[in-house]
């Protein structure tokens, strides 16, 4: 039994702006031109909008500030920020608000200028007290713990996550938008340097700009506005830590919760899947939430993710933008997951378009494999 | 009310902690009723327990994972061990570049502007 959610609203605008670098923008003008550019997508005005999500790492108050910016007088609004995983809650927390007629159009926004301001990634994470003395470096340490402890557990290699980012890669060669382009292969990302064992720079995600934003409203209205509606069916969040040192067990994300309560909701079995989103923030994330959300066994990622399986022509289409590995990473990737999401629902891919595209998971990641949030989003045939 | 241990009275599980560490002692808390340890120090079991007594910790451990962060300034290791006692907490293998998972290690504490608990590899 899906959850009566499901379907009920849909995002009928959606827009980027600044996607790689954009230089001598701010974060805010970056989200502010993708809301524009979200709204021109589907013809609503501005001052339609009467509800807020938003959440980036450059503002405490999120929705205030965009709120502010956009000079917006919204009934609703919600700065919900667990990191990458943000605007996957967003989306279940607009449709929820939609539906229960606590406002009519809700824009979910993010916008990021870290490469250009600074060319690292920008994090509010506050310092946990138990572990800055050992200096872990944020995030990739924890990560690379993780990582550490897959291969000690299931054999995975470096090859098996080096083949994570050369999927990725060849998935952005034919990405028009996607900021890192060019050949790529496993002896490239294996040669390249280390930075936290067994972690190299080719292991990590870009350091880009980018802004996104996507505007829903229910579905009895969303067949109104001049493109194809993309259908929310459904999204689950699991969170069981923030820190890594209180991960109860490295090699099992809380996606294992999530993805099958997500997936319950919107009344989908994998089968059902055409594309898999996973915010690839590092090359280890890529395996771990295959195998937690359910598309190979626990272990088995590393070896599922080789012989181009999730490459261009393989089985399961995984991360066709190029992932925050080759694609945009602007510290917070996951609306962008929402924008591959709608581009290939929409039939507007390009080079890069799944013949069959009607329904997407987002799998959105926070924090140091903490916050966890899996949504579906589909087309009018997905209903 | 509750009864807190007499380490505990004045000041919270941190401060505590890290008194203890500024005196040289690892010391771990144990709720009393149900022998159940926990880290890094707090003021409630996730069971629910209050009851917490400050013990010293055996400094036996072992590795459960492991990096090493790689940069201009020099490498270091950052490893998370799993105390005999159970709970798991974020450290450095002193000593050494890396140690293999599985390496049972000892700690003592590092004294400094911030004291610290590091682990040494333990003595076949």
């Amino acid at each position: 039994m899906s959850h009566p959610i499901r379907g009920k609203t849909a995002i009928v605008g959606m827009g980027t702006a600044g996607v790689g670098e954009a230089p001598g923008f701010s974060a805010i003008e970056l989200l502010g031109l993708s809301v524009r550019a979200a709204l021109d997508d589907c013809g609503l005005k501005l001052s339609d909008i009467d509800a807020v999500f938003a959440a980036t790492s450059s503002h405490a108050f999120a929705s205030m500030s965009v709120t502010e910016y956009l000079g917006l007088k919204p009934k609703y609004f919600d700065s919900t920020n667990i990191g990458g995983s943000s605007f996957e809650m967003h989306l279940l927390q607009a449709s929820l608000a939609l539906e229960a007629g606590l406002c009519d159009v809700a824009l979910i926004c993010y916008g990021s200028n870290q490469r250009t301001a600074g060319g690292r990634l920008v994090s509010m994470s506050e310092p946990q007290w138990h572990e800055t003395s050992y200096s872990p470096r944020h995030p990739i340490t924890a990560y690379a713990l993780a990582t550490s402890r897959h291969m000690h557990q299931y054999g995975t290699t470096r090859e098996m996550l080096a083949d994570v980012a050369v999927s990725a890669r060849q998935w952005a060669n034919l990405n028009p938008d996607a900021f890192a382009r060019g050949p790529l292969t496993r002896e490239d990302v294996l040669a390249k340097r280390m930075v936290s064992d067994p972690l190299t720079s080719g292991d990590c995600c870009l350091v880009t700009d980018g802004a996104a934003a996507c505007i829903l409203v229910r579905a009895d209205r969303a067949k109104d506005f001049p493109k194809a509606p993309v259908y929310f069916l459904g999204a689950a969040g699991a969170n069981w830590h923030r820190s890594i040192q209180a991960m109860p067990d490295l090699t099992i994300t809380a996606a294992s919760e999530s993805g099958p309560r997500a997936f319950e909701m919107a009344g989908l079995t994998h089968a059902d899947v055409d594309l898999v989103m996973v915010y690839d923030a590092f090359t280890i994330n890529t395996i771990l939430f295959l195998e937690d959300l359910g598309f190979c066994p626990k272990g088995e990622g590393g070896r599922f993710v080789q012989d181009g399986r999730i490459a261009p022509g393989g089985e399961l289409a995984v991360n066709t933008n190029g992932g925050g590995l080759s694609c945009v990473h602007p510290g917070m990737y996951g609306m962008f997951l929402i924008a591959e999401g709608v581009a290939q629902i929409r039939k507007e891919a390009g080079e890069r378009q799944l013949k069959k595209a009607d329904i997407a998971l987002l799998h959105g990641n926070g924090g140091t494999l903490s916050s966890q949030v899996t949504a579906f989003l589909g087309s009018a045939a997905a209903l | 009310m509750g009864e807190t241990s007499a380490a505990t009275d004045a000041t919270g599980p941190q401060v505590t902690y890290e008194r203890f560490l500024a005196e040289g002692r690892f010391m771990v808390q144990r709720a009393r009723k149900t022998g159940e340890y926990v880290f890094y120090p707090k003021v409630m079991l996730p069971s629910g327990e209050t009851d917490l007594e400050w013990v010293e910790a055996s400094g036996n451990g072992t590795v459960y994972a492991i990096t090493v962060n790689r940069k201009r300034e020099g490498s270091y290791n950052v490893a998370l061990v799993d105390l005999d006692e159970g709970p798991r907490m974020m450290t450095t293998i002193v000593g050494v570049e890396t140690l293999p998972i599985g390496s049972r290690v000892k700690a003592r504490v590092e004294a400094g502007e911030t004291p610290r608990v590091v682990f040494e590899p333990q003595e076949k």
